[in-house]
């Protein structure tokens, strides 16, 4: 073992953070989990993008669809989902003592294990690996953690070229781009687009025969990887799984560009979540069932590859694990919010999520983006990152995340418990929200106080329900106007129910008609 | 049975024809519908928007104004789920109202499950000879899973013709604040769910909340007002099944 910490401080990971509470002086994570504008505000600029919209609504509906289609098929998916969770929420409950099986087995089969405390630490690390091996470019395997550290950023720091080859990936990274989406990095561009991209910016690509066929673009791609992949001695990749019993990494795929860069370079490091455990082997059939079918709508992935230490004349001859915390277990002291960690990356939520398919991945300014990232970035980070404190109100909580989840994270719970701590932590300063909120509660708890407002409200309002003609209001006062910018708003009716309730018990009472209406 | 109407603060001073719409519906039925005049807000917009302490007070009030009766019956589905969903999370930590919640959310009912599950009908006796549309909203849907419940008592309207909205599903974009939070990610959702219901050719779309109504007629006024198609009309549904529905001659085609 190198790097990171030793194994005393792993031994009391979890335990700790437990002890410490929520944000209790562990240190956050860092990397491109970083809102650097407030939700709205970057969401505005996004929803001006009429094609953005056009393509993000036709390709979640797609998924949307195939996915509906294959988890219907499945007859025990309410109990696979439950197996899903059970599973992961083991794990969280055992994370340290998994995690050092975990490292036992991989180093028995010849991987050397680090560990990473953030995503500094995590790039430093990966890049002083690349270095030893004397090269300056390493092929990619489309991964989410090495998105989040911001490794291709250290590496080109330190004059070393990463090449994704993943090619919705490699289209991001062509046009200089960041993704947005996690299953579909360059779900934000339709084929039109793509070709541009190819013909302005990949090397000796050829024109002629460039065509915004799926085909074409395919082929251009492969010509311009299997160059890299027969070259490169130094492969990047993130894991899907890790078998704590075993010590065997997984890679799920659909392209077989992933496969390529697991067997063919002699040096594979790989860059893993500390939650990607599963404690054994025979886990894996519940979440090999979970997630092709949540991600892409295929029954079965196209590649799965698994691969255990390193065997001589077969694959890579180094393998390097680099295991990151990066605000992993500050996120485990949340009784609550640590479901988030159950996450496979299937990307189901953003699929299905109305807030997401409006605006886009890049709106969360994240590379977690859609419902999972509204409640992961600010957990892994901690409130007070960049504009990560406005993430959990990006949602309507419709729940359609929740229904979807295959590991039945309940997005909305949390995403409500993240709204409270973030109104708990702000308790002491002044807030005209709280004094709205606290005033109306003041009101509501006592009949005569809520008879009485509800009383004036309705009086207040009776000019205007006599200007309009009783069909609702255009303009309305700050912060209300945010209302009336693009919705009529109601009036309050000329007779509260209560007052109708009251009214009519009254003729009753005095041998009235009997009449509801 | 001793039914107890929760009508929420919203229906109270913005909607009342809607808790008229569940006392007739009910009396007609031949059952006694209570009024228990202590009751408020079921705090919902407190507990969403992360106001838990402002928000416990209100959750007392509600278990103790509703406490002792067979069933209690709220128009809405928001309101309704947040009593049986929300308040034993927002209870947890103190016995005495955790139980007071166990005792009474699940008697809780929205106007529908009430009518279908409980009193075993499907047929009001009413009647609405129009084209009528269904938005089934978020937490109605996916919370309480009301299912088919308020379109089976459509159905059973007389001259009513339910026509299908497409990507029914899908949220309209109130949330509560979030409609004032984040108003143009907002205003794209409602323009979206604005134009499936123009699509139609429904003259109403009905709904079983208030507040989500109130968000999509108010879009659907203001479309009209600017050219952007027909005047659908936004109506609770509760008040269909009442014919207390106002006819909107605009919105007769
Ligand atoms: S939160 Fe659930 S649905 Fe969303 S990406 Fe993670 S596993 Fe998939």
């Amino acid at each position: 073992m190198t790097g990171g910490e030793p194994a005393a401080r792993r031994g009391g990971v979890a335990e700790a953070a437990v002890a410490t509470g929520p944000g209790g002086g562990h240190r956050g994570g860092t990397g491109n989990i970083v809102a650097p504008l407030p939700f709205p505000v970057a969401a505005r600029r996004e929803l001006g993008d009429a094609q953005l919209r056009a393509n993000l609504r036709r390709a979640t509906h797609t998924i949307r669809d195939k996915r509906l289609r294959v988890v219907g098929e499945v007859p025990d998916w309410p109990q696979l989902r439950a197996a899903g969770a059970a599973i992961k929420n083991d794990v969280l409950a055992r994370l340290p003592e998994l995690l050092e099986q975990f490292e036992a087995a991989a180093t028995a089969a010849g991987a050397t294990v680090h560990w990473a405390r953030d995503a500094a630490e995590a790039c430093a690390l990966v890049t002083d690996l690349v270095r030893g091996t004397g090269s300056t470019e390493v092929v990619k395997v489309k991964s989410m953690a090495t998105q989040e550290i911001g490794l291709n950023e250290a590496l080109a720091e330190a004059g070393i070229a990463a090449v994704e080859t993943d090619l919705a990936e490699l289209i991001v990274q062509l046009a200089d781009d960041t993704p947005s989406h996690i299953l579909v990095p360059a779900i934000h561009y339709n084929r039109r687009q793509i070709r541009e991209i190819f013909a302005r910016r990949m090397p000796g690509v050829d024109l002629g025969t460039l065509t915004d066929e799926p085909a074409a673009l395919a082929e251009a791609a492969r010509r311009h990887l299997r160059a890299k992949f027969l070259s490169a001695k130094v492969a990047v990749s993130g894991a899907n799984f890790a078998i704590a019993e075993t010590g065997t990494l997984v890679v799920v795929e659909s392209e077989g560009n992933g496969r390529m860069c697991l067997t063919l370079p002699e040096t594979l490091i790989s860059v893993v979540g500390v939650e990607k455990l599963l404690p054994t082997f025979r886990d894996l059939e519940v979440f090999l069932q979970l997630l092709p079918r949540s991600s892409t709508g295929e029954r079965m992935n196209p590649y799965t590859s698994m691969w255990t230490g390193v065997t001589p004349g077969d694959g890579p001859t180094t393998l390097h694990i680099v295991l990151v915390d990066n605000g992993r277990t500050t996120t485990l002291a949340d009784p609550v919010g640590r479901q988030a960690l159950r996450c496979i990356r299937c990307s189901a939520c953003l699929n299905v999520c109305p807030v997401y398919e409006r605006v886009g991945g890049r709106a969360y300014g994240s590379v977690y983006p859609g419902p999972i990232g509204a409640i992961l970035s600010p957990q892994l980070t901690g409130p007070e990152a960049g504009a990560n404190r406005s993430l959990p109100y990006a949602s309507t909580l419709c729940g359609a995340c929740f229904d979807a989840c295959p590991v039945r994270i309940d997005i909305p719970q949390v995403l409500v418990h993240l709204r409270q701590r973030g109104v708990d932590a702000r308790r002491g300063r002044p807030s005209a929200e709280r004094a709205a909120m606290r005033t109306m509660s003041w009101v509501m708890r006592d009949r005569r106080r809520y008879a009485a407002a509800l009383r004036a409200a309705r009086r207040g309002s009776a000019p205007l329900r006599w200007l309009t003609g009783g069909r609702g209001v255009r303009r309305l006062p700050w912060p209300l106007s945010a209302w009336t910018a693009s919705r009529d708003a109601p009036l309050p009716a000329a007779q509260t129910f209560r007052d109708w309730w009251a009214a009519r018990e009254g003729t009753r009472a005095a041998g009235g008609r009997r009449d509801a209406g | 049975m001793r039914v107890a109407l929760f009508v929420t603060c919203v229906n109270d001073l913005m909607f009342p024809a809607t808790g008229r719409a569940v006392v007739r519906v009910l009396e007609r039925l031949g059952h006694t519908v209570e009024f228990p005049a202590a009751q408020g807000c079921c705090g919902q917009m407190h507990a969403n928007s992360g106001y838990r302490a402002e928000a416990l007070p209100l959750v007392r009030g509600f278990v103790e104004t509703f406490a002792g009766y067979d069933a209690v019956v709220a128009p809405s589905g928001s309101c309704v789920a947040m009593v049986r969903e929300s308040y034993p999370r927002l209870a947890a930590g103190d016995p005495d109202l955790a139980a007071a919640v166990d005792e009474v959310a699940p008697r809780v009912y929205e106007l529908s499950e009430l009518l279908v599950d409980v009193l075993g009908v499907t047929d009001v006796g009413a009647s609405f000879p129009h084209r009528v549309t269904y938005h089934p909203t978020c937490h109605g849907l996916r919370m309480l899973r009301l299912g088919d419940r308020p379109l089976r008592l459509l159905r059973a309207v007389r001259g009513l013709d339910l026509v299908d909205l497409p990507g029914a599903e899908e949220c309209c974009g109130f949330g509560g604040t979030f409609a004032v939070k984040n108003a143009d990610v907002s205003a794209a959702m409602l323009a979206d769910k604005c134009a499936a219901i123009r699509e139609t050719g429904a003259g109403y779309v009905a709904a079983a909340d208030n507040s989500c109504l109130a968000h999509i007629g108010g879009g659907l006024s203001r479309g009209a007002r600017s050219g952007a198609g027909a005047p659908v009309r936004a109506v609770h549904y509760a008040e269909i099944l009442a014919g207390l529905a106002p006819v909107d001659p605009e919105a007769e085609r």
